[in-house]
């Protein structure tokens, strides 16, 4: 089977509605779609630093690669017709968006777990890294044991 | 003499005080470990970073690289800390 793939590294927020149809124009094969979209999360009112933006940083092509690769991976893995993943770079506040994980297959089962897998193996797989902004400084985001414990569920490649 | 160029990102590039430098190299094989030893010799912030506990990753020519990983003249060799992307 045949599977679309757009991959986009950009600043700009994206509009998932959008984005999820033009992964099904003229294909009236799809069953299902499923998405999944990670915001900026930020710390609440009772916290005395709280979180003012995060800064992502990537690395221009590695980053592209492994976001294409991850996704050819899913195809291969599941019989899907198409996947976009959008993540955004720069400086983003609370409660803006960060990532766009979509799936599109015949039927549900294949979309909502390519969609967990693709969000999973990016989170431990593709170069971006966050940095903290708060009233105090900036500091560098520690990646999380319990991320790759996730990932591991996956297999090496996928 | 071999020439790599070598890039830094996130923590580390703030850390070394610069995003990109070439690095020359005896032309014999030569391994990602290798390229880490000559930089941990430039002790201070080198050695910490890359000669104590702290946890970093490699890619070489844009793909994810082990210690044995060899590198070639005009490799891109890139190291930074574990992502933290999605």
């Amino acid at each position: 089977m045949t599977c679309r793939i757009k991959i986009a590294v950009q600043h700009d927020d994206f509009d998932l509605a959008a984005e999820e149809a033009e992964l099904c124009i003229g294909d009236h094969g799809v069953g299902a779609t499923a998405s999944f979209v990670g915001r900026v999360r930020g710390d609440g009112d009772n916290v005395t630093d709280p979180l003012l933006a995060l800064e992502l940083e990537h690395y221009p092509g590695m980053t592209e690669n492994t976001l294409t690769a991850l996704a050819e991976q899913a195809a291969d893995r599941w019989p899907l017709s198409g996947v976009t993943v959008i993540h955004r770079v720069g400086r983003l506040i609370p409660g803006e968006r960060i990532v766009l994980v979509l799936t599109a297959s015949a039927h549900r089962q294949a979309a909502l777990t390519a969609c967990e897998f693709l969000i999973d193996a990016l989170k431990t797989d593709a170069p971006f890294w966050k940095c903290e902004e708060r009233a105090h400084g900036k500091h560098w985001v520690e990646a999380k044991t319990s991320d790759a414990n996730v990932r591991a569920r996956w297999g090496e490649h996928g | 003499m071999s020439t790599l160029h070598l890039r830094y990102f996130a923590r580390l590039r703030e850390q070394f005080g610069l995003d990109a430098e070439p690095l020359g190299i005896p032309a014999v094989p030569y391994t990602v470990a290798d390229v880490i030893e000559l930089l941990i010799a430039r002790g201070g912030v080198w050695a910490e970073e890359l000669g104590g506990p702290r946890v970093f990753r490699v890619a070489v020519d844009q793909e994810m690289a082990s210690p044995e990983t060899l590198v070639h003249d005009g490799a891109e060799v890139a190291i930074f800390p574990p992502v933290t992307g999605g």
